[in-house]
């Protein structure tokens, strides 16, 4: 029973269902691990230990009563800091927020409560999911698990670090740019952003609203389709969210592969990747050949203006969407005001961090008169041929293979003074989020420094089942996915 | 004057739906501070704003009212500005692509005397589209409060081209507006409650010339006279600037209506940069053309169209015309009347002498004047009562007392016919009789009438008239006593 933290959503239904532990017991056992390790990975801003315990008993009282709500009822799942808990504090890692507690729950959240699971903790990030490392974390840094001198990623880096040291079963995070899928990758863990519209953004606080997506992190891939069919579906509250029909993605898993042609972007693999990451994606696409799939080269041709595009629309629609922080209703407001003006100003100074200021400040900047056309706009236009590059793509390839990140998790402050290498970190996601692709990151290598190397794959609108299965493929032939970080 | 002042009006019409804009949270005028919010109108976080297609079907109505296009599709921006009465700092608001394009209004000038008809004009209009409001802010010695009741109503913004040429066009525009607007009841235009308000762009020009002189736009107009008062000052303003050989700066001003002046508020220097750019969480709606259809047959007829119809198809006088079309529940209960009774003078008579001046009689002091829905009274009642004078079954006096009756009690004029046994009394042997009483005692009158002063009858139709407690005829009687008369010579 030692090891219920690091069990899989399966056999830990099995073993609620047989009566072989409770999800008391296994709760505990998350709180105890969580407070084994915590204090070394800080992966959380807040947690409510006794809420959490109160909740698995509500789930025995459910499974004696014979009224188990699923395979998720009495799971903890952990939560970023950015999705709305009702009750439950919400700051999105910046002082800003300051003890907001919300007073509703975002519909992903819902969901999960309605399926039985243990709402459990605030997990860090970069400050309002601005950051690849939870260094702009008002509440300290996170560590990776593998190397505790290396960032987890980010922003989702507390949601990572969680499923990676046992502190969580799995988590939920959002990705604007890359934010569930690199982190996964320094972590060694699975995480995944759907396909934008999939799953509901009410409750989840706007960083670039045409870019954020909520999705799952686990240690397996089964795991992440599992919390993903739990928290996908048409929201009304949200105008952005896709009437689907509803896909169990768990038990697609399973069934044999056909299979598939992927396609391999020349443009990823050239300058600036790192060697040991090359090998282990280069490795892994080998691997997909001799198993029978067809491997492609392709070309994504726009894919160096990623980055510029990605800074100019997310930053100006962080600008707009950060307006609300303004010390008048629920922020943080500054005690010396005086006037109007300085109780925005100072309240917004005093509240935000650097990286949060340098993007709202490149937001406004790119949207002011006489600019708009020249960036936004213009930016837009550029949005739609990286489209277009994948839609030409993807009529000859299933899937696409990259490498998640250049690089694998980097030491802490090694890029704290160079935002430019900093943003850099996410060439390989932010395309995926500008065409509202799903994408997932699997642990697919390690370092010889022993730091974990993620491969990302990417799938056709709405090609989830195909991307986790692909997945799936790689990930029960190989051993990576019982790899655990000795802290 | 040698100059023309040229004008332009921007003006806000909450638009009456069951929720606001983006959010299920009602709205009504006067609530308690804060007490209809919920997460989206206080702009938390996480939340987003779900389309209210009624607010959408409404504007489109007004649109196809006004004669404007309708868009192909529906698009939201958002007008980025820090104020505290706005929960997110930023307004949705539709910059790029209006929901309604063009258009145009009906307006009369005023006539050379309030009853007679002044010219009409069209107006051209620029646009309408829709927004949210913000919430209002109120200021205390020490500090200010906000009160988020009133955000995310929605707005219909109806924007004039500057094609009005004095106040009284402005006032006259704003009067056509309210009346199209409640005709079709999208909104009541209640100023005072702020359902309606307006900005003026005023500039001025040399007469003759066709290039618009510098403007300068004139805020919070919240009635009509405080629009008439600010444009006249303005005007003198300008003048005077233009006169001194100066030149009128570009400017915002607000008007205030305790010292009858108007202040700068920023200039075009200081004006916000609004970063406008389409909204993210709300997708392009395409408008359904069939609805768009449908919702321009299903329009309600214009008060102009109306009144010449009343004038062309029922000889109704402008003073009565222009009574009843200011008002549609009062044209509409006109028409009800109509179509039970076919007397449209009497009728339309009726409504607009008698029925007004009980309606404003019976209010309370302070009040707005009650509403024909707030009495008792029935369109068919009216038609029954001017049915039962022309049939000669009560006279027009006894018809006054009648009316008042029914206005209380809400009962049918037969009833109280019958109740208070008014019918007149046609028994013609003893009317005689009365009749030749009344001769025989006043032969001084009877004198005078035979010399042609034909008034003096009157001296013996009192003395019957009592006898008979008003019921008599007055036309039966008075030939019955010529007749009788006459027949004595």
């Amino acid at each position: 029973m030692s090891d219920l933290f690091y069990s899989d959503i399966a056999s830990l239904n099995q073993g609620l269902e047989s009566k072989a532990f409770s999800a008391v017991e296994l709760m505990q056992s998350v709180i105890d691990r969580t407070d084994a390790v915590e204090l070394k990975i800080n992966a959380f801003v807040d947690r409510d230990v006794e809420d959490a315990l109160k909740q698995g008993r509500a789930s025995d009282e459910r499974r004696a009563r014979g009224e188990s709500l699923g395979p998720f009822d009495g799971i903890p799942v952990g939560i970023k800091d950015i999705l709305a808990v009702k009750d439950q504090s919400l700051r999105c890692a910046s002082k800003m927020l300051e003890g907001y507690h919300s007073p509703y729950d975002a519909t992903c959240i819902t969901k999960l409560k309605e399926a039985g699971a243990i709402i459990w903790g605030r997990l860090n990030m970069d400050e309002f999911a601005m950051g690849s490392s939870t260094e702009n974390s008002a509440y300290g840094f996170t560590a990776n698990p593998w190397n505790l001198d290396c960032i987890p990623g980010g922003s989702s880096g507390g949601s990572a670090a969680a499923v990676s040291a046992g502190e969580a079963i799995v988590s939920l995070g959002t990705d604007t740019g890359g934010s569930i899928r690199q982190p996964a990758a320094f972590c060694g863990v699975v995480g995944m952003k759907p396909t934008y519209g999939l799953v509901s953004r009410y409750g989840l606080v706007a960083f670039a609203s045409s870019l954020d997506q909520v999705g799952p992190l686990s240690r397996n891939v089964k795991d992440s389709a599992l919390l993903l069919e739990t928290i996908t579906g048409h929201d009304p509250l949200d105008s952005t969210s896709l009437n689907q029909p509803k896909v169990n993605y768990s038990s697609a898993l399973d069934q044999p592969t056909k299979k598939m042609t992927l396609g391999v972007p020349k443009e990823f693999f050239q300058q600036g990747i790192d060697q040991e990451v090359k090998e282990a994606v280069e490795k892994a696409i080998a691997w997909y050949g001799s198993k029978g799939y067809a491997i492609e080269e392709i070309s994504l041709p726009h894919s160096e203006l990623c980055v510029p595009v990605y800074y100019i629309i997310a930053t100006a629609e962080a600008s707009s969407n950060l307006a609300r922080f303004d010390g008048v209703r629920y922020s943080h407001r500054s005690k010396d005001a005086e006037n109007m003006l300085e109780l925005f100003s100072k309240s917004r100074g005093e509240g935000f961090g650097e990286e949060v200021k340098r993007r709202i400040i490149l937001g406004t900047y790119v949207l002011s008169s006489g600019y708009y056309d020249a960036y936004y706009l213009r930016a837009q236009k550029v949005r739609s041929l990286i489209r277009q590059d994948f839609e030409q793509a993807f009529t000859k390839v299933d899937a696409i293979i990259t490498p998640t990140s250049p690089t694998p998790a980097f030491q802490r402050g090694e890029k704290n003074n160079d935002p430019l290498a900093m943003y850099l970190n996410d060439i390989y996601t932010i395309s995926v989020n500008l065409a509202g692709l799903p994408a997932l990151s699997l642990p697919v290598g390690m370092t010889q420094n022993d730091l974990p190397i993620g491969m990302q794959v990417i799938g056709k609108a709405f090609g989830e089942s195909d991307i986790l299965s692909i997945a799936h493929d790689f990930e029960k032939n190989h051993e990576f996915k019982n790899m655990r970080p000795k802290i | 004057m040698k100059y023309e002042v040229v004008i332009g009006l921007e003006i806000h019409v909450q638009v009456k739906t069951k929720t606001k804009m983006f959010t299920a949270a009602p709205y009504r005028y006067g609530a308690d501070p804060n007490t209809l919010t919920d997460a989206v109108v206080l702009g938390l976080p996480g939340t987003l704003p779900v389309l209210n297609y009624e607010a959408i079907e409404r504007c489109a109505q007004l649109g196809l009212m006004l004669g404007c296009e309708i868009a192909e599709v529906c698009k939201w921006d958002r007008k980025n500005y820090f104020y505290p009465d706005s929960p997110k700092n930023y307004q949705l608001t539709q910059n790029e692509q209006p929901l309604c394009i063009g258009g145009s209004v009906e307006i009369e000038l005023p006539g050379a005397a309030r009853n007679i008809e002044g010219t009409h004009r069209w107006v051209q209009l620029n646009r309408i589209h829709l927004e949210e409001d913000p919430g209002k802010l109120s200021h205390t010695a020490f500090d200010s409060l906000i009160d988020f009741n009133r955000a995310g109503v929605p707005l219909a913004e109806i924007v004039t081209e500057p094609d009005l040429y004095s106040s009284e066009e402005a006032v006259a525009f704003l009067n056509a507006l309210r009346n199209l607007i409640t005709f079709a009841g999208i909104s009541d235009c209640d100023m005072e409650k702020g359902q309606m308000r307006c900005d003026a762009n005023v500039s001025l020009r040399i007469k003759g010339s066709d290039v618009l002189g510098t403007r300068t736009e004139m805020k919070n107009l919240n009635s009509i006279s405080n629009v008439r008062a600010s444009i006249e000052y303005e005007i003198k303003r300008q003048a005077k600037i233009l006169e001194a050989g100066e030149s009128v700066i570009q400017e915002t001003r607000r008007w205030d209506a305790t010292k009858n002046v108007s202040f700068s508020l920023r200039s075009k220097e200081e004006a916000h940069d609004y970063r406008y750019f389409p909204d993210p969480d709300l997708m392009p709606v395409s408008m359904d053309r069939k609805r768009i259809e449908s919702l321009r047959e299903a329009l309600p007829e214009r008060p102009f169209d109306r009144q010449r119809r009343y004038q062309e198809k029922y000889f109704l006088p402008y003073t009565i015309t222009s009574v009843l079309c200011a008002d549609r529940e009062l044209s509409d209960f006109f028409e009800s009347a109509l179509s039970v009774y076919d007397s449209p003078k009497a009728i339309a008579n009726y409504i607009v002498n008698d029925l007004l001046r009980e309606l404003s009689a019976n209010s309370e002091v302070g009040d707005s004047a009650l509403l024909i829905s707030d009495t008792k009274m029935k369109a068919e009642f009216i038609a029954e009562l001017v049915e039962v004078v022309e049939s000669g079954i009560i006279s027009k006096q006894i018809a006054k007392d009648v009316f008042s009756e029914m206005f209380h009690s809400g009962d049918s004029p037969k009833t109280i016919i019958e109740k208070k046994d008014l019918s007149q009394n046609n028994d013609d042997s003893a009317i005689e009789s009365l009749c030749l009483e009344a001769i025989a005692n006043n032969p001084k009158a009877v004198a005078q009438y035979k010399e042609g002063n034909a008034k003096a009858i009157n001296a013996l139709k009192g003395p019957i008239m009592k006898a008979t407690k008003g019921k008599a005829n007055p036309a039966t009687l008075d030939a019955l006593l010529q007749k009788l008369i006459q027949g004595s010579e």
